[in-house]
């Protein structure tokens, strides 16, 4: 049966809270990174068809991947930055989220 | 040589498959070999591509994402390779099918090529028919060829 961790003592309460509001207006950015395996156009194709972006921004983003190794390709609160992310995944790119 | 698409998109706005018995035995056979692999160990190091993290360095929320969405990412890629086994023999695919077909090539390529580990330059190479991974290589350099033309088949035409 697991334990249940004990309760902080009240002292320590105040400044997490403070911490923790600061840490959740940071917007999330979601990152594709380079591959050997994907595909440039099925790439393309993916931020054309997730994001709604037009087919020249779609493949300015795939290059952007393709040269630099990565590029952002969507962002906003945690929630939207993970479902992004689940998307991607479940179209075998390789996404990563982390706060800007 | 000039050589027609496999797959052709119709007036109807569905798409036409012209693939060879040998083609349709192999893209019929391959996702149940893929799936048996995703069902039997989720840690297998050779379907971390499958699988990457959201999280690379928050170990807490990485492990909740995994607890939120394995299953459905999982069974997402069941049933894509699934409807690509079921639809191996046909003459002609819905739009919904050919966007599984898509994900499914890319999983087996993903599968396949992390075994193979797939460079940028393994695109450019003649397989050598004594490699001990020969058959394996054709197979990953059929799959990229058949997902390219899928996928041109499946590009939204920019000028409508």
């Amino acid at each position: 049966m697991p334990s249940v961790p004990p309760a902080p003592a009240e002292v320590e309460l105040e400044q997490p809270v403070e911490v923790d509001e600061i840490e959740h207006d940071r917007p999330w950015i979601v990152i594709v990174w380079n591959d050997p395996i994907n595909l440039m156009s099925y790439v393309t194709l993916v931020f054309q068809k997730l994001f709604g972006y037009s087919r020249e921004k779609a493949t300015e983003l795939m290059l952007q991947v393709h040269n630099d190794g990565k590029a952002i390709v969507s962002g906003g609160s945690r929630e939207k930055a993970e479902h992004d992310v689940a998307r991607l995944h479940s179209h075998g790119l390789w996404a990563t989220m982390r706060q800007d | 040589m000039f050589v027609p698409s496999p797959i052709q998109r119709t007036p109807d706005g569905d798409f036409r498959l012209q693939l060879s018995e040998g083609e349709r035995e192999l893209l019929a056979s391959l996702p149940a070999e893929l799936t048996a692999l995703i069902e039997a160990d989720r840690a297998d190091p050779g379907l971390r591509r499958l699988f990457p993290p959201a999280y690379e360095k928050d170990e807490e929320s990485e492990d909740e994402y995994r607890r939120l969405m394995h299953e459905e990412l999982l069974a997402g890629r069941r049933e894509a390779l699934q409807v690509l086994a079921e639809t191996a023999r046909s003459e002609r695919l819905s739009v919904e099918q050919l966007d599984a077909w898509l994900r499914a090539l890319t999983d087996l390529r993903l599968a396949l090529g992390t075994r193979l580990e797939v460079t940028e330059e393994t695109y450019d190479q003649e397989i050598d028919p004594g490699h001990p991974q020969a058959f394996e290589l054709s197979v990953f350099a059929y799959l990229s060829w058949l997902q390219e033309q899928a996928v041109a088949a499946a590009m939204p035409d920019e000028s409508l």
